[in-house]
């Protein structure tokens, strides 16, 4: 039976399954306490203004209202939520957990009802008054930059959260060199994550032992606790986060919110457990919103195609406030914009401007999804200005793995690790071959730019990286239990993405053990000391190796007291299966020790982010009358380092495809001239249903082990929608060739489609 | 606004319930009786992750008020399959890989249950069809897709040895 394992690479269906399948997943709203009340948050109805007000009374008269709590319960200053990303600027744009005197966002918390029922709650909410004087609402960027009105009069000049720039080498000589320069403008739109259980959270406060206990974390569970312990000036220790099952999260669920603190502070203060429940038509003003960019970019480049130089600048609308993470997209855009090509010189600036709407953060593929569009689109207006084949502009710029590493711009101000950051390893034209031929590029392209039963066919191709393993740490317990299962502590957390499965895979491939004696926990901060989550495709490569390191030193722990036990020596001791065998043929079981104290744990260090590098190719079919595209066929390829479970990682690059497309023709957060926003219900937001993308193949390749981390694994799945953009958009433009049309701004929604088609005299 | 009894029969078990007119059948489904299979995703019947069977048909329990089933039977997730095997769906879905975050399943497969009694051969555009009302976020359906057709073919196929 001594054979090693091969669970890493090997087809594993996924543990987590069994219970989701039969219904017995335990989602937040699954979670209850006896005596527990709900709550329901009052919003700003009000895009800007002045709260002069509110009058709970008549709400607070009804039966089974139990309070209903305003900034006046905070104690001292608002607290304002902490930034993932610290950098100078910002600091002044940091969001309140409630507003005090001012609004700045339709949706902006402003009292919180505490009730019996949900229902109860929601009708008593609807009874509290807040009087707000409205302020002129800033909604576009011209307004923002005129700062027509300040958003933050009095503490800050502008209305420029922050200015990155990414720089490398030098542009401008480049741009003054080069046989060619195209240049555009550019936009994407502002979407959200939408995860299909929207967000939640129940507090429970201890007071003899004054401890707080908030379930619904996800993402980054240990970040919160911190936040959350300094603003309820407790010691950290004093507080947990805890994680149940999670119904997707995609860059949007959780970070800290408000409500995170109003639901704590509710349950402080009644003595009471307190849940609260987001419904869909608040989520759509609450959770983050991301995406919405403007660009003006230029490309520099010789008569054979090769990419000199790129400048230009960039324009984001972070909403009313800079939350954890939104400099996150911003930052980003400006990076990776250059992509997996090699790009010697950049000059790039991205502003963050502060308007009235929901505050933004990240949302899958952050900042690279609208940066790969920006220049995807670039490349092919280049290709045909140069007379050059679509394909030929894109490999003769694509990274070599000699090249490695290979650094990319640097970001000012620095905001962290990842301000100088390199590619690490890859050829990366055998994934463009791999994808053109499962593809059949030069089949398809006979059908490009014609004209085929009333609809108009195009194709492109389109290359990416995708940025994972983020930094700095993960930890890791493993311990033998009494009954000789293995248990699995590790501080990342699930948000749907099958982490139970990787993890017990590579803690059984390492250990020698059957997958079905692994037990993983992850997620609360009940489990470890410290730990850092799922965010920026790191789980696999913090997790995985945190988990391995683990594994190891609960071997070498297992061997020594083996040793001891048999009385010989460590190096006599030979280790295999979960069995330690002596020299005279002995054999000790894992279980055999666990009384011991069998246990291993680990600190995986690493602030090398890994890149992931794929392309996607696309077919598609435009009605010219309705304005409508079709995807006909979709293939993305990805070299991923080492495939850990290719079940859940083609799942993940599928949906974040198809996702993609959502983003490329439908899904859109479009506000009124006064800052309200216009989308209530999922009739509004137009996400991907069954019958809209069914066309969408993944292959993945594995020659490039990452050389960051001992398993070689690279961060994935994400990256599937980081192409997407760029891709539909020059297949587009590619199919509708004979009318000259330039689809440089997404939404591609058939009303668009048709308006590029029939242009306004 | 009273409470009423009403009788309602769930996963073959008789229940009787204390219901507010107003009270949604997803709610009495998922505080009352504890059958937390059903999700709510949205409340306005666009998300499909409550789905459940009454009487032989699909419906959205965000958006039938409990006072409306009396008398009916109704069969969410948990009445599928049985404690030592699951549904073909089921086992078909977990092979294919046709969830991830799992929260729109139990509505998928209950959805995907009475699609397949009203259609046991459908075709792949047919599946699409019927699934349309159900909204998944994580896996771009390819693999739900795959599950419902390998379940049905794996039914027909039992169904055609027991005869």
């Amino acid at each position: 039976m001594n054979t090693p394992n091969t669970y890493i690479g090997g087809h594993v269906e996924r543990v987590e399954d069994a219970r989701f399948l039969r219904g017995a997943g335990r989602y937040i709203d699954d979670v209850t306490r006896e005596g527990m009340l709900h709550a329901c948050v009052v919003r700003s109805a009000v895009a800007h203004g002045r709260l002069v007000s509110i009058d709970a009374e008549e709400a607070l008269a009804m039966p089974g209202v139990h309070a209903v709590l305003t900034a006046a319960d905070v104690t001292g200053e608002i607290p304002t939520i902490p930034f993932r990303r610290p950098n100078p600027k910002i600091g002044p744009y940091a969001q309140p957990v409630i507003a005090r005197e001012r609004v700045r966002y339709f949706g902006e918390p402003v009292a919180l009802v505490l009730a019996d029922s949900p229902e109860l709650a929601e009708d008593a909410a609807e009874l509290v008054l807040p009087e707000i004087e409205p302020l002129p609402a800033v909604v576009t960027r011209d307004a923002a930059l005129a700062a027509e009105p300040l958003l933050f009069p009095g503490t800050t000049e502008d209305n420029l959260a922050a200015v990155f720039t990414a720089g490398k080498g030098d542009a401008e000589a480049a741009f003054a060199g080069a046989a060619l320069v195209v240049g555009d403008s550019f936009s994407t739109q502002r979407q959200t994550a939408l995860p299909l259980e929207t967000r939640g959270l129940l507090a429970e406060w201890d007071a003899d032992a004054q401890h707080l206990t908030v379930h619904g974390a996800a993402k980054l569970p240990f970040f919160n606790r911190r936040a959350m312990a300094k603003m309820m000036d407790l010691p950290e220790t004093s507080v947990d986060y805890v994680e149940h099952d999670v119904g997707g999260g995609f860059g949007a669920r959780g970070e800290f919110y408000p409500e995170d603190f109003l639901v704590a502070l509710a349950a402080r203060i009644t003595g009471r457990p307190v849940k609260w429940v987001e419904d869909r038509r608040e989520h759509f003003a609450a959770i983050a919103h991301s995406r919405e960019a403007e660009a003006q970019v230029e490309l520099a480049l010789d008569a054979s195609g090769r990419i000199l130089g790129l400048r230009g600048e960039m324009f984001m609308n972070v909403g009313a406030y800079v939350r954890p993470n939104g400099m996150t997209p911003v930052r980003n855009c400006a990076q990776f914009m250059s992509g997996p090509y090699r790009v010697p010189n950049i000059a790039l600036q991205a502003t963050a401007y502060v308007a009235n709407k929901t505050p933004a953060g990240t949302f899958r593929g952050p900042g690279r999804y609208e940066g790969s569009f920006f220049i995807e689109r670039l490349l092919d207006m280049a290709a045909a200005r140069l007379g050059l084949d679509r394909r030929t502009i894109r490999q003769v710029n694509l990274l070599t793995n000699a090249e490695m590493p290979y650094p990319l711009a640097q970001i000012r101000p620095s905001d962290g690790s990842r301000a100088e950051t390199s590619c690490d390893s890859g050829e990366y034209s055998e994934a463009f071959h791999r994808c053109l031929q499962a593809f059949d590029w030069e089949e398809k392209e006979k059908l490009d730019g014609r004209l085929i039963d009333g609809r108009y066919h195009g194709i492109a191709v389109s290359c990416f990286i995708e940025g994972g393993a983020s930094g700095p740490a993960e930890t890791a317990r493993i311990q033998v239990a009494g009954d000789g299962g293995v248990e699995v502590y590790v501080g990342s957390s699930a948000i749907g993405q099958g982490l139970e499965t990787v993890m017990a895979q590579i803690a059984a491939d390492t250990l020698g053990l059957p997958m079905e004696c692994i037990r993983i926990y992850h997620g609360s901060t009940t489990y470890l000391a410290e730990g850092w989550g799922s965010y920026g495709s790191r789980a696999t490569v913090m997790g995985g190796n945190a988990v391995r390191e683990a594994a190891l030193a609960l071997l070498a722990r297992f061997r020594a007291l083996a040793a001891r036990r048999l009385g010989v020596g460590e190096a006599e001791v030979s280790v295999v299966g979960g069995q330690a065998v002596g020299p005279d043929g002995a054999v000790l079981d894992l279980a055999d020790l666990a009384a011991e104290g069998l246990a291993g744990e680990a600190k995986f260090l690493n602030s090398d982010a890994t890149y992931t590098n794929g392309t996607a190719a696309v077919h598609v079919a435009v009605d010219p009358e309705t304005g409508r595209v079709e995807v006909l066929d979709y293939v993305v390829c990805d070299e991923v380092g080492r495939i850990v479970n290719a079940l859940t990682l083609h799942g993940q690059v599928t949906g974040a495809a198809v996702q993609g497309f959502g983003s490329v023709f439908g899904e859109e957060l479009p506000y009124d001239d006064d800052g309200a926003l216009l989308v209530g219900t999922l009739a509004d937001y137009l996400v991907p249903l069954a019958t809209d993308y069914p066309r969408v193949r993944c292959l993945s390749l594995e020659s490039y082990p990452s050389p960051t981390n001992p398993l070689g694994a690279k961060g994935a799945g994400e990256g599937g929608i980081i192409p997407v953009g760029g891709a539909v958009a020059n297949a587009v433009a590619s199919a509708l060739r004979a009318f000259g049309v330039a689809p440089n701004h997404l939404p591609l929604s058939p009303a668009r489609v048709w308006a590029l088609l029939n242009p306004p005299d | 606004m009273g409470k009423q009894h009403y009788q309602i029969t769930v996963n073959g078990e008789p229940q009787d319930v204390l219901a507010e007119p107003r009270e949604l059948l997803i709610h009495t489904l998922r505080e009352q009786l504890r059958i937390t299979g059903p999700h709510i995703g949205c409340e306005t019947s666009h998300c499909g992750a409550c789905t459940v069977d009454i009487d032989g048909r699909s419906v959205k329990s965000c958006t039938v008020f409990t006072a409306q089933v009396a008398g009916k039977e109704i069969t969410t997730v948990e009445g599928l399959g049985s404690p030592d095997a699951m549904h073909p769906l089921q086992e078909a879905f977990r092979e294919h890989h046709g969830l991830q975050c799992g929260y729109c399943t139990p509505g998928m497969i209950t959805r995907a249950y009475r699609l397949l009694q009203e259609n046991p051969s459908p075709t792949e555009e047919e599946v699409r069809f019927g699934m349309a009302g159900n909204l998944c976020r994580c896996t771009g359906y390819q693999n739900i897709v795959k599950a419902i057709l390998a379940a049905a073919a794996e039914m027909n196929a039992s169904k055609e040895a027991a005869e």
